[in-house]
């Protein structure tokens, strides 16, 4: 059977949402940066999938995907080293009660 | 480049000098070194200015030299003096020469306070040289700024409080003043004709009549505040009696002369037609200021206090006398602005010497300090006679003058709010006298003082400077008056036109 | 007669050489600088006035002569201050009257300063006053008149505050500064108007009697009055000020804590008759243009002569007495102003005004200069610690006893030939003016004797050190002005000074001098009966009869009190404090409650500004939702 497009959509979709609603709610710094990952990945799916369906002949959504990787793995990595840095110094990645900075 | 110029380099350079300094001595060098050239500056500027006028030059500003540095706002450096911009000039430049010797003794970080101190005086010179509005309005900020340090740092007593209160006025009178720059900006020309800044230029045309009745109330209030207008005066209290000597020196010395000087040369010079329309409301403000100021400084007990409010009743006499709108009272406002500017600096100085050796401005904790330090003690007398309008001392001068050009209004509601004003020369006399009577006469209060010293030599110099000063525009004051009273010509012009 | 400017600037110089150096120089040669200079120019208005005086007259009278003015600042073209020097009889008198009296007392001083803390910086001032003084009388203008009327204000704060460790003493000193700069308030107003009105401050037009020059003046009213009688009723109030007419004499009494030369000097001979002097120079002015004043200048005198003479009876410290004795005199120079005409005889007042401060300045000069001997000698000022003195101190004596005979107005002595004018003066005015003025001097003779008796006579007080007789430098000016105050009498001053200028020939009124000499004598006898032994208790009694009264009379009628009570409660209590709060708390109030205001507002939206990136994205999210949602339902 022929996989449609709507059916990456809904996915990729489904993805953000759950990527969102993983930000917004998550209170550990990682589950922050997981959602934060989800979000990026389901906007790839996007950028693929519309390349893939809409113009076949193109290459820039597969490139804009690979480049939005890219990014997203060296901003995972700043971040997670910032995260670390943070739990050595307070012993504490909850996003609540990091608000020493702001006092 | 003219030597106009010289007198926000000297600061410059002297702020270089400091930052190469490395103790106490070169810092001292430093300043004495660039604050005597300023004042030998201000005094060639002096000569300079009246052999020129000797030659025969009627032009409104001399020694002007223009050099456009922000092309899209039409903004210049512009500089050029008169009359009145040389005496200020002088009372600058003394004021500085007299406050490094007030400070001569500055601890803690002494390099810093006088970096500050240097640039708080560039802009002092450079808002008195300008002609250009915006450079003008620049000057006044870089003026303002290193107040909030000075105070904040080096103060006493409640300094944070009194620092940040200054400072947060004084930037709303600039927020006023800046909105009414641009206004007077947006309509210095005719529909079409390019936009200026230049003073000069603006005043050959005229603004709207609406645009004036806007921002005229502006601009006059946003110096106002400065000038310690009525209701916006109580920054001046506290933040004289917070600031280190020599910077309460330079503020009620100079600094307030900004206000008065604005007021005058950007208020009124540019917006004529707004300021006989609405000078009735600023008069009577200004006539507050008069008589509250002194009742005030009559029950104050701290020394400072007294003299912050006394500061009120005077610099609002020099802004009640500039909205008289006469030749007469004009000049005497100036007149009050070197007065006040001389004596108030004495009165600061010498309580500074005082303080620094009583630790104590409460006159109720002092008594009897004549005998101790006949010096300082004369000084203060000499200061209070001048404040009352001793003749023969300058403020006699400027406030009769003040009287006189403010009696020439024929009509009630000026004549009424003269007399207002003039019975704050018995209310003056009150307070001086009371204090003058509690701190230097009667008997020693505390025991401890009898081993206190008088004035060291550095100090002598700040006292004798400023005394001779006083005197010598109490003694001779027709040139003077005559220079002041020349270029308040175009003022005049304006106002009848 | 350029060298008058010598007159001035002499102790100018001094002032300025004994303030800068004076502490350097040893006592003796500041005393004797300053009494050199002043000796100078003594000599110089001596020859001054011979010069003046000499000089033939211009259709009856002696020219005035502008010596020197030069512009000094320039308000408006018409309204200019001027320095100059302007010569004419009465100047030329006062000239005579302050160089010698104040020689006198620099001369005095020697003995009574000596030793004294700060004897050179008392030099340096009384040259400050002289110079001041001698100012004031030369003015060319009104405007010359403030500024040394201003300057003599401050040499007498600074002189009644010589002693300025004693409280008393700056209290004193401060009172008389700022009750005589309130009257000078007056003064400069009415100075304003008055200029505005004739374009001048200058003596000449204002006092040409010409009215054309207050021609802009005329149907102006204010309150009910014309504007030109304020305008000289104003001036007259600096002149009430200076010369402690009632109700602004309070501050007199009390100067009496400044050294007693100082008194003698300041507050007996010259700057208190400063008033009178004014009124004089003015005096076309008043009599032209608002005679309705010069009646009310006639009443005040009267009331504050006869205030001052009852009070005078009732005190107890001697320089009290004679400072109340003065303001009683005044009273009379006032009074005979006041009464005064222009023209021939009717300018008598005028005359007789000018005549008995020429007169009065040196007798009540002597009695101040002789009772400082008296203090000198017993240490106290109170009439109880004196007694039986007439011994011990024989100069003294003899020389106060002719200056109560002079001020009782018995003849030969100078006071009763000034006094017998201005009653004449009087009672050509009104017969009650005159009887008024006929019983004050009846109580004048009757006070001063009481001093005279208690001092001299009366039973003699417990001394700690036996008192002598003061020193030559001392004794001499006693003589030299009791020598005066003998022969000043005779001198034919109308001929030298009166309302027009032209001669006022003097002929004794004999049944005007027979009423007031047989008045004093009665006074004299009564106060013989009652204080010469001492041990008279009518006196005792008839306080015991009029508890009340004296004891009013002895606090003065409790004007000082009125007065502190507006003070201190009123103006200080009150308004000042008041304004004090208010500005504190209202206007420094609102402008805290602005930043508070402010804090509060950023404290209350500071929740928006949370710093959690999360709840950030929430509401962004929304944001975009409803973006969305408005975007596709447009």
């Amino acid at each position: 059977m022929e996989i449609k497009m709507e059916y990456y959509l809904v996915i990729s979709t489904i993805m953000l949402f759950a990527g969102i609603y993983g930000f917004i709610t998550r209170r550990n710094l990682l589950a922050v940066l997981i959602s934060v990952e989800l979000m990026l990945n389901s906007v790839d799916i996007n950028f693929v999938v519309f390349n893939r369906f809409l113009f076949p002949g193109e290459m820039e959504g597969f490139f804009f995907a690979l480049f939005a990787i890219g990014v997203s793995a060296a901003e995972t990595a700043v971040a997670i080293a910032i995260i670390i840095n943070i739990y050595r110094n307070i012993r504490d990645i909850q996003v609540r009660h990091l608000d020493r900075m702001k006092h | 480049m003219n030597f106009l110029s010289l007198f926000v380099a000297i600061p410059l350079l002297m702020m270089l000098g400091l930052w190469l300094s490395r103790n106490m001595g070169q810092i001292r060098i430093v300043m004495v070194s660039g604050a005597s050239m300023l004042v030998a500056l201000a005094f060639g500027t002096l000569a300079a200015y009246l052999s020129a006028r000797a030659a025969g030059d009627t032009a409104e500003m001399l020694f002007r030299a223009d050099l456009l540095w922000f092309a899209p706002l039409n903004i210049h450096y512009a500089v050029g003096v008169d009359g009145i911009s040389v005496a200020m000039l002088i009372l600058s430049s003394l004021i500085v020469f007299t406050g490094v010797f007030a400070s001569w003794k500055m601890d803690p970080l002494p390099k810093e306070f006088f970096l500050w101190f240097c640039l708080l005086s560039v802009g002092v010179f450079g808002f008195f040289i300008s002609i250009d509005l915006f450079t003008m309005f620049m000057f006044y900020e870089i003026a303002l700024i290193p107040m909030y340090l000075l105070i904040g740092v080096w103060g006493t007593g409640r300094k944070e409080y009194s620092a940040m209160k200054l400072t947060l006025m004084l930037m709303g009178g600039s927020a006023l003043l800046l909105v009414g720059i641009l206004g007077i900006y947006f309509h210095s020309a005719p529909e079409g004709a390019p936009l200026t800044m230049n003073i000069l230029e603006i005043a050959e045309n005229s603004i709207p009549m609406s645009a004036q009745r806007l921002f005229f109330p502006l601009t006059f209030v946003g110096f106002g505040v400065l000038g310690a207008l009525f209701p916006f005066h109580t920054w001046s209290p506290d933040g004289h009696a917070s600031a280190p000597t020599s910077v309460s020196m330079l503020h009620a010395g100079v600094l307030m002369k900004l206000g008065g000087y604005g007021c005058f040369r950007v208020a009124i010079f540019l917006m004529p037609e707004a300021a006989q329309e609405l000078s009735w409301l600023f008069l009577i403000l200004t006539g507050i200021s008069v008589v509250y100021g002194a009742f005030s400084a009559c029950v104050q007990t701290d020394l400072k206090y007294i003299n912050a409010y006394s500061s009120v009743s005077h610099c609002g006499l020099v802004l009640f006398a500039i909205l008289m709108l006469n030749r007469t009272a004009m000049t005497g406002a100036v007149l009050q602005m070197l007065s006040h500017g001389l004596m108030t600096a004495l009165f600061f100085a010498l309580i500074g010497m005082i303080y620094g050796r009583t630790h104590t401005r409460d006159i109720r904790e002092m008594g009897g300090l004549m005998r101790i330090m006949p010096f300082l003690g004369a000084g203060y007398v000499i200061a209070g006679l001048a404040s009352l309008g001793l003749p023969g001392l300058s403020g006699f001068v400027a406030e009769m003058s003040v009287f006189v050009g403010s009696f020439q209004h024929a009509d009630l509601f000026h004549r009424v709010l003269t007399l207002v004003a003039a019975t704050s020369i018995v209310i003056t006399a009150v307070y001086i006298l009371r204090v003058v009577g509690k701190l230097l006469y009667g008997p020693v209060v505390n025991q401890n003082h009898l081993a206190l010293t008088d004035a060291a030599w550095f100090e002598r110099i700040s006292v004798v400077t400023l005394i001779v000063a006083i005197a010598a525009i109490g003694l001779f004051p027709l040139g003077l008056s005559d220079m002041i009273s020349e270029s308040i010509l175009p003022v005049i012009e304006q106002l009848v036109k | 007669m350029e060298y008058t400017l010598l007159i001035l600037l002499l102790p100018l110089a001094t002032f300025l050489f004994l303030g800068l150096v004076g502490m350097k120089l040893s006592e003796r040669t500041a005393g004797i600088v300053g009494t050199l200079s002043l000796g100078l120019a003594a000599v110089l208005s001596y020859v001054a006035a011979w010069q003046f005086f000499s000089a033939p007259r211009v259709e009856g009278i002696h020219p005035p002569v502008v010596a020197w003015n030069f512009e000094w600042l320039r308000f408006t073209d018409q309204l200019h201050i001027d320095l100059g020097i302007l010569l004419d009889p009465i100047s030329v008198m006062m000239l005579v009257v302050i160089t010698t009296v104040s020689l006198m007392v620099h001369l005095y001083s020697f003995g009574y300063m000596k030793g004294e803390r700060g004897f050179q910086r008392y030099y340096a001032f009384l040259s400050l006053f002289s110079f001041s003084m001698l100012g004031l009388v030369v003015a060319t203008n009104i405007f010359q008149t403030y500024i040394f009327w201003e300057l003599v204000g401050v040499s007498s704060y600074l002189l009644i505050g010589f002693y300025y460790t004693k409280p008393e003493a700056v209290a004193a000193s401060k009172k008389a500064f700022i009750v005589t700069r309130f009257a000078d308030l007056g003064f400069l107003i009415g100075i304003l108007l008055l200029s505005y009105f004739a374009g001048t401050f200058s003596f000449e037009t204002l006092t040409s009697g010409n009215a054309s020059v207050f021609a802009g003046a005329a149907g102006r009213t204010f309150l009910g009055c014309s504007v030109m009688s304020w305008a000289t009723a104003l001036i007259f109030m600096g002149c009430a000020g200076k010369s402690a007419m009632f109700p602004l004499h309070i501050w007199l009494p009390d100067a009496m804590e400044g050294p007693t030369p100082v008194s003698a000097l300041i507050h007996a001979a010259t700057m208190v008759v400063a008033g009178v002097y004014l009124v004089a120079r003015l005096f076309p002015l008043y009599y032209f243009e608002t005679p309705e004043v010069l009646v009310f200048i006639a009443v005040v005198g009267a009331v504050t002569s006869l205030y001052a003479a009852v009070v005078a009876c009732v005190q107890t410290d001697i320089k009290r007495v004679l400072a109340f004795s003065t303001i009683s005199q005044i009273g009379f120079m006032m009074v005979a102003l006041g009464v005064s005409g222009m023209e021939g005889h009717d300018g008598l007042g005028y005359m007789a005004s000018m005549f008995h401060l020429f007169t009065h300045a040196m007798f009540k000069a002597l009695l101040f200069l002789g009772a400082g001997a008296i203090i000198h000698a017993v240490h106290s000022n109170e009439m109880s610690r004196m007694g039986g003195l007439r011994k011990k101190m024989p100069v003294t004596h003899i020389t106060f006893l002719i200056a109560c005979l002079a001020i009782s107005g018995i003849p030969p002595f100078s006071g009763f030939f000034s006094k017998d004018e201005i009653l004449a003066a009087a009672f050509a005015f009104s017969p009650w003016m005159g009887w008024t003025m006929s019983v004050i001097a009846g109580i004048t003779a009757f006070y001063m004797f009481r001093l005279y008796y208690n001092i001299f006579w009366a039973v003699p007080a417990e001394q700690e050190h036996e008192p002598h007789e003061a020193p030559g430098s001392m004794t001499v000016p006693l003589v030299i002005l009791a020598a005066i105050t003998c022969v000043a009498g005779f001198i034919p001053f109308g001929h030298f000074v009166s309302a027009t200028g032209a001669v006022l020939p003097i002929h004794i009124d004999w049944r005007v001098a027979g009423l007031s000499v047989l008045i004093a004598c009665l006074a004299i006898a009564l106060a013989t009966c009652f204080y010469r032994k001492g041990t008279n208790s009518l006196p005792d009694r008839l306080e015991a009869t009029f508890p009340r009264l004296h004891r009013a009379a002895y606090r003065r009628f409790y004007i000082d009190e009125a007065y502190l009570f507006v003070t201190r409660r009123i103006i200080f209590g009150g308004i000042c404090s008041g304004l004090a709060w208010f500005d504190r708390h209202v206007i420094d109030g609102a402008m805290n409650g602005l930043a508070w205001l402010t804090g509060r507002a950023s404290m209350a939206i500071r929740g928006l500004q949370s710093g959690q990136v999360q709840q950030y994205a929430y509401v962004f999210l929304l944001g975009t939702l409803v973006l969305t949602v408005w975007l596709i339902l447009m």
